[in-house]
C-alpha cells in the first residue's frame, strides 16, 4: 500500500488539554430517579421543573434508541455522570474565575473575543456556567442574556416556563427526554420588539470531565422586528471513555425578526454528540444557521426550522469534517407551513482516513405552504478511498404550488487540480490543503470573524511525507 | 554564448498507466523495466535551450508536442523511461512538478482546470510564497498585480474570482500569462496559448510574452500549431515534431515555411 496521499487528522492540540477536577461535585454514574431528584434539589428547581424532569425521565425509559443513523452502542449510559459541578459559582469577571478554568477559556480565546467582538459571553464548564457577562449598552436596550438557571427565577420566569421544551418536547426522541430530565446550564436570551443587537452574543461550552454528559439548554426568544447574532462554541479534551452531549436549542423568532445562529462544534473524538436544535419562525421572520461540525466520535445533528409564518425564510449553511474514527450524520430539516416561505440549504462535507460523513435532510412542504421555494445544494469530498460519504435527502411535498430544487455532488480531489497547483511551485500537501479549504470556503466565509483563526486551525491539513 | 538552461538528453516518454500525482516517487523505487507504462509517445528526443532563448515547437495534432511540455513540467501522467532532463544544472528527470516550478520552470496550460474557492489573487500569492519561501511585500505585490492585469486588458475583478471558474477561454489564457509575469520563471512552456483567442487578445497576450522575454531574459518553449502568436515575438529556433520524433530544427525562417507549405515535407520523411 502506498501511503503517500495520507493527510493527517485535524490538529486538536489546541483543545486537548485537561485539568484536575477532584474538587468538583460529581453525580453518581447512570440515570436513576434518585440522581434526577438530587439534581433538582441541588438546583433548587421550581416545583413545575422538578415534575418536568421526572416526567421526562419516565419518557426516557420508555422511548427506544432511534433505529437509524450511526450506532451508539459504545455509549453506556450506566457509565455517564450526568452532572459535574465545578468548584465555583458563576462570576461576572474573569479574574474571579478559578485559575485553571480561566486558563482553559484563555487558551480557547474567549476573553479576548469578548473584548474585541462580542456583546456578551456565557462560559459553561462541565454542567454549570462559570462566567457570564453582558455589555451595559446591550442591557440598556432591554436585552436579557442570562444563564438558564437564573432565568427560571428571574423577571422572565413565566416566559421561560411557557416556552421551555415546547419546540423540542421530551416526547420527541430518547435524548430529548434525557435532556428534559437532566438538563443543566445553558443560556436564556430575550430580545424585545424593535431591538437590534449589533454585535453577537456568545456561549461557549467546555466539557472537561471524563465520562460525563453535558446537557445545556439554550432558549432564545426574539420579539417582533428584532435582530440578533448568537454564537455557540463547544470543545472538550479527549478521554478513552465515552462522553455524551445532549443539549437542546430552542429558538423563537418573532414577526419580521432576524436571527443568525452560528456554531463551531469541536468535541473530542470520544464524544457522542446527540444534540437537538429547533427554530420556529413567525410571519416575515428569518433565520440563518451556520454550522461547523468537526469533532465527536458520533454526531447526529439536524437543526430544524419550522417556517410557520407566511413569507418566513430559512438558510442553512453547514460543513462537516469526518476524520478517522468519526461517524458524523448531519444535515437539516425544514418544515414549510406558511405561504410563500423559502429555504436555502448549502451543505459541504469532507471525509478522510475512514471517516464517515452522511448528509441527511428532510424537506417538508405542507399543503398550506403554497408558493414556497426550496433550494438544496450539497457537496461531499472524499480525500481517500477508505472514507465514506452518503447523501440521504428526504422530501415530502404536499402542494403542487411550490418550487423545489436539489443538487448533490460527491467527489474526490482531482489529480489534475493538484498537479495544476504543484506546477506553480506549491507542494502536494499544501495543494491538497488549499483545495480542501477552497471547497469549504463558501461555508467558512459565513462563520463569525473571531472564529477565523480557529477555522484555519481546524482545516489545517498536514501531509505524511513518507 | 548564453548559459545552458535546459538539456533534454535522448528521452523516451510513455503514458503512465496509473496516473497518480507523484508517480515519480514510485519511479525512484522501481527500476525502469518494472515501471508500468502505457503507450510510448516520445522517442529518443533531445533538445537544448539556453537562457533567454525562444524555441518554437511546431507539428501536426497528436505529434506529442503537449506531451513534451507536460513531461518537462513534471506531470504524473507521463513517465520518462529512458534518458534525462537537466534543468539549471540539476537532474530533474524524476522530480515532482512543485520542485521544478521552484527551480524556475513554468507552464501555461491549454485548458487550465477550475480551482473552486481559491481566488486568482490568493492563488498567485500562495505560488509566490511557495516559490520564494518568504512572505510577500504586500503593497509592491498589489501594485505589480494591478499593473500587469491592466497590461493584459484584464478586468481587475478577475483577481477576486475563483481561479478559472466561469472564465472564458480567452480569460483563462490571460490568467495563465498573468501568472507567468507574476511568478518570474527562468523558463516557460506555453502550450497553445494562442488557440481560442480573438485577434485583439492574441495581440495583448503576445505583448505580455514579449514583456516576459525582455524583462527577465526568460527562455521560452512555445508549443503551437498555428503561428499567429509568433508574428510579434523574437524567435531563435524552430523545431518540427512528427509522431513523437524531432523531425527538423531550424531558425525562425522555418516558421514561415510551415506557414506556406504545412508539414507535408516532414511527414514524408517518416
Amino acid at each position: 500500500m502506498n501511503n503517500k496521499f495520507n493527510i493527517d487528522d485535524i490538529d486538536r492540540s489546541l483543545y486537548d488539554f485537561k485539568y484536575d477536577d477532584k474538587d468538583f461535585y460529581r453525580s453518581k454514574e447512570g440515570i436513576t430517579p434518585e440522581i434526577v431528584q438530587q439534581l433538582s434539589e441541588d438546583k433548587n428547581d421550581p416545583e413545575w421543573m422538578r415534575e418536568f424532569r421526572l416526567k421526562s425521565l419516565d419518557l426516557y425509559y420508555k422511548i427506544p434508541v432511534p433505529n437509524w443513523g450511526p450506532s451508539i452502542d459504545g455509549l453506556d449510559m450506566n457509565h455517564i455522570a450526568t452532572y459535574v459541578r465545578p468548584n465555583t459559582n458563576m462570576k461576572d469577571d474573569w479574574e474571579s474565575v478559578p485559575q485553571d478554568i480561566k486558563d482553559t477559556f484563555d487558551r480557547l480565546g474567549i476573553p479576548q473575543a469578548e473584548r474585541e467582538a462580542l456583546a456578551g459571553v456565557g462560559a459553561q464548564y462541565d454542567s454549570e456556567l462559570v462566567y457570564h457577562n453582558v455589555k451595559d449598552e446591550v442591557l440598556k436596550q432591554g436585552v436579557i442574556y442570562t444563564d438558564f438557571e437564573s432565568s427560571l427565577k428571574g423577571e422572565y420566569a413565566d416566559m421561560v416556563k411557557e416556552y421551555f421544551m415546547k419546540l423540542i418536547p421530551p416526547t420527541d426522541h430518547k435524548f430529548a427526554a434525557l435532556h428534559g430530565a437532566v438538563w443543566s446550564g445553558g443560556s436564556f436570551v430575550y430580545v424585545p420588539d424593535n431591538v437590534k443587537v449589533s454585535i453577537p452574543l456568545q456561549s461557549y461550552f467546555r466539557l472537561n470531565a471524563k465520562g460525563a454528559g453535558q446537557f445545556e439548554h439554550t432558549l432564545i426568544i426574539l420579539g417582533e422586528n428584532a435582530d440578533l447574532h448568537f454564537i455557540e462554541g463547544c470543545s472538550a479534551p479527549k478521554y478513552n471513555v465515552a462522553n455524551l452531549h445532549a443539549g437542546a436549542v430552542e429558538l423563537y423568532v418573532g414577526k419580521n425578526s432576524h436571527l443568525r445562529y452560528s456554531t463551531i462544534e469541536n468535541w473530542s473524538k470520544n464524544m457522542y454528540n446527540l444534540n437537538t436544535k429547533r427554530a420556529l419562525l413567525e410571519e416575515g421572520a428569518s433565520i440563518e444557521w451556520v454550522s461547523g461540525s468537526f469533532g465527536s466520535h458520533v454526531g447526529n445533528l439536524y437543526p430544524t426550522t419550522i417556517l410557520r409564518g407566511d413569507n418566513s425564510k430559512a438558510e442553512f449553511t453547514g460543513i462537516t469534517f469526518a476524520g478517522q474514527g468519526q461517524n458524523l450524520d448531519t444535515g437539516t430539516r425544514m418544515v414549510h407551513v406558511g405561504k410563500s416561505t423559502s429555504s436555502i440549504i448549502d451543505s459541504k462535507s469532507i471525509s478522510k482516513s475512514g471517516g464517515i460523513s452522511t448528509y441527511r435532510s428532510s424537506i417538508e412542504i405542507r399543503e398550506s405552504a403554497v408558493g414556497s421555494k426550496v433550494s438544496v445544494n450539497c457537496a461531499s469530498l472524499m480525500l481517500d478511498s477508505d472514507s465514506r460519504s452518503d447523501t440521504i435527502p428526504a422530501m415530502d411535498i404536499r402542494t403542487p404550488y411550490c418550487d423545489v430544487g436539489h443538487e448533490a455532488t460527491i467527489g474526490r480531489i482531482s489529480d489534475k487540480t493538484i498537479f495544476y497547483l504543484m506546477s506553480r511551485g506549491i507542494k502536494e500537501s499544501d495543494a491538497r490543503a488549499m483545495i480542501v479549504s477552497g471547497f469549504a470556503s463558501p461555508v467558512s466565509k459565513e462563520l463569525p470573524l473571531e472564529y477565523a483563526a480557529e477555522m484555519n486551525n481546524l482545516i489545517k491539513l498536514e501531509m505524511d511525507e513518507g | 554564448m548564453s548559459n545552458k538552461l535546459l538539456k533534454i538528453n535522448k528521452i523516451n516518454v510513455s503514458a503512465a498507466i496509473h496516473g497518480a500525482v507523484s508517480n515519480t516517487i514510485d519511479s525512484k523505487t522501481k527500476t525502469e523495466n518494472e515501471r508500468e507504462t502505457g503507450v510510448k509517445i516520445l522517442h529518443d528526443l533531445s533538445l537544448d535551450i539556453n537562457e533567454g532563448e525562444t524555441h518554437v515547437l511546431l507539428g501536426p495534432n497528436g505529434a506529442g508536442k503537449s506531451t513534451l511540455g507536460y513531461t518537462l513540467i513534471g506531470s504524473p501522467e507521463y513517465v520518462v523511461t529512458e534518458g534525462e532532463i537537466i534543468f539549471d544544472g540539476n537532474d530533474i528527470t524524476h522530480e515532482t512538478a512543485d520542485k521544478r516550478a521552484k527551480m524556475g520552470m513554468f507552464m501555461s496550460f491549454q485548458s487550465p482546470v477550475d480551482v473552486p474557492g481559491i481566488t486568482l489573487n490568493d492563488f498567485i500569492k500562495e505560488a509566490i510564497r511557495s516559490r520564494t519561501g518568504k512572505s510577500i511585500p504586500i503593497f509592491k505585490y498589489k501594485r505589480e498585480l494591478a499593473k500587469t492585469m491592466e497590461a493584459l486588458s484584464m478586468d481587475e475583478k478577475y483577481a477576486e474570482r475563483d481561479v478559472n471558474v466561469g472564465f472564458s477561454g480567452g480569460e483563462k489564457k490571460k490568467s495563465e500569462i498573468l501568472q507567468l509575469l507574476m511568478l518570474n520563471p527562468k523558463f516557460a512552456i506555453l502550450d497553445e496559448t494562442d488557440s481560442g483567442l480573438d485577434v485583439d487578445a492574441v495581440r495583448t497576450v503576445s505583448a505580455g510574452i514579449a514583456e516576459y522575454q525582455k524583462r527577465q531574459n526568460g527562455a521560452l518553449l512555445i508549443i503551437t500549431h498555428s503561428t499567429r502568436i509568433l508574428s510579434s515575438l523574437k524567435v531563435d529556433y524552430t523545431h518540427i515534431m512528427i509522431n513523437g520524433h524531432m523531425a527538423a530544427t531550424g531558425g525562425p525562417e522555418l516558421v514561415e515555411e510551415i506557414n506556406q507549405n504545412g508539414f507535408k515535407r516532414f511527414l514524408n520523411q517518416n
